[in-house]
């Protein structure tokens, strides 16, 4: 069906890139994204204004864009450094740290809504029955809310994830050797952009349609006991 | 007060905003009392209910719990670690129940014992056994509330209750989300906690048991308690006639 030129094994390592990629930003996106969501439930009005101006910023600013700034502005903050300690030599940064530390920010931005709805969506009549048995507030959010954010946030995390993961495209353009970069090299080389293009596009759909069969296997899960299963 | 009067309350009031909806009330629970009170909705009843647990604050007046004076200090700022202390002496059932539906029927029984009072699961988990087989959904102890009818979800947040063996328990509205079939299988576990000498304070809209099991009754209006005694008087003779009016509709439908 394709002829690869010799290519797929490095267009198969470009795209192990990509699922590396998007895992950690995934990681440290959730992470971020239940801080923030928190920060922005809290009671403290300094917490709030700065999860707002995280969300907002992160939201309204293009990805790449992002990624451009992240990758350039530690670049020159890291050779300012670097001067002002005498060294003179020009220091690279690693692209797969830049981007995927631009992807996760992104990601946390998006997940933070998606964490606020979520612990908002859990009845206040559990927390307050919690309270009114005697545990404190923190245990009650360990107990009661944390274990059921989980299950109420896993659609819309899915979903965020499924973008991000064609988003790391994107870090293409710092040099990161992943799919979308792997895919122009062979273009350049053999001259057949449809093919290749088409064979990336078919690698990117295979990853997504797995995604989401295993978010599908993740949800059931997460829904054991719960009547009706998904949603109730 | 003595600190062995289990609730006492001295000219309660509270607002919401421009509107005062607790004006001053008194009322003391004795040791054994099963006190239950009446009146319509937006009478108040509920929100003095919620505030003997702290679950709501106040403006003005004192409430007791076996003698120690529960801090609100202006502002409707509540002494958590007081709350805490006292919510695990006074005990709580919600008229939706309110159980964790993550949770089994059983884990919802261990969970605060456990997390709470610091007890080993093992120990938790005979406690909880116990009290389910005495509200009768002994069968049901591995089944995610959701699985249930609302009679033994309201069964089994009673046993949750109990679970944290409190001195005072509460009921507020406990049959008031129930279909009309499955109201008595909760009021007969709660005539059986009555009949144990338990400290009650029922919030009820079921005026035939209530003159039945307590051995007070109030009616509230408005804020104000209309009418207090104990149950023949409030539900057979009241005083008032607001509450005679109020306790023959009731009785009526």
């Amino acid at each position: 069906m394709f002829d690869l030129q010799g290519f797929g094994p490095t267009l198969l390592v470009g795209a192990w890139m990509t699922i590396q990629v998007a895992l950690t930003a995934a990681f440290f996106g959730v992470l971020l994204g239940l801080g923030v969501a928190l920060m922005k439930l809290s009671t403290s009005r300094i917490a709030r204004l700065l999860g707002d101006i995280y969300t907002t910023v992160l939201r309204g600013v293009p990805i790449l864009v992002v990624i451009l700034l992240f990758y350039f502005g530690a670049i020159s903050a890291v050779n300012a450094l670097a001067d002002s300690l005498g060294h003179g030599d020009f220091i690279d940064i690693n692209a797969f740290v830049a981007g995927t530390a631009a992807l996760a920010l992104a990601f946390g931005a998006y997940a933070t809504e998606v964490f606020r709805g979520a612990f908002q969506a859990i009845p206040k009549g559990q927390i307050e029955a919690a309270r009114a048995l005697g545990m404190s507030r923190f245990t009650a959010f360990r107990r009661v809310s944390l274990p059921q954010v989980w299950r109420l946030a896993l659609p819309g995390l899915g979903n965020i994830f499924l973008v991000i993961l064609k988003e790391t495209a994107l870090v293409s353009v710092i040099g990161l050797e992943e799919l979308m970069r792997k895919t122009e090299f062979a273009v350049g080389f053999t001259r057949q952009p449809f093919t290749f293009f088409l064979f990336a596009a078919c690698l990117y759909l295979a990853m997504t349609i797995v995604t989401m069969i295993a978010l599908q296997w993740l949800e059931r899960r997460a829904n054991r006991g719960i009547a009706g299963g998904a949603g109730a | 007060m003595s600190a062995q009067t289990p609730v006492s309350v001295q000219d309660l009031h509270k607002s919401f905003g421009a509107l005062e909806v607790l004006k001053g009330i008194s009322m003391t629970a004795d040791k054994g009392d099963v006190v239950s009170i009446i009146g319509a909705s937006g009478s108040g009843k509920s929100t003095f209910l919620r505030c003997i647990n702290l679950l709501e604050t106040y403006d003005s007046g004192e409430i007791r719990i076996y003698g120690e004076r529960l801090n609100v200090r202006p502002g409707g700022k509540v002494d958590n670690r007081q709350a805490d202390r006292i919510r695990r002496r006074v005990g709580m059932v919600f008229q939706n129940f309110n159980l964790w539906s993550h949770r089994t029927v059983l884990q919802n029984l261990t969970e605060a014992p456990i997390h709470v009072l610091g007890l080993p699961r093992k120990e938790a988990e005979e406690r909880a056994e116990a009290l389910l087989e005495k509200v009768g959904i002994r069968d049901k102890r591995h089944s995610y509330p959701s699985h249930l009818s609302g009679g033994q979800q309201q069964r089994a947040a009673i046993a949750r209750a109990l679970a944290m063996e409190p001195d005072v328990l509460l009921f507020d509205e406990p049959t008031s989300a129930l279909d009309p079939e499955l109201v008595g299988e909760v009021l007969r576990v709660m005539r059986a906690l009555a009949e144990e000498d338990r400290t009650m304070i029922i919030v009820t809209h079921e005026m035939r048991f209530a003159r039945e099991v307590s051995s007070k009754a109030l009616y509230f209006h408005q804020g104000r308690i209309e009418e207090e005694g104990p149950p023949s008087q409030v539900f057979d003779a009241p005083l008032s006639d607001r509450c005679r009016q109020f306790v023959s509709q009731s009785f009526d439908t």
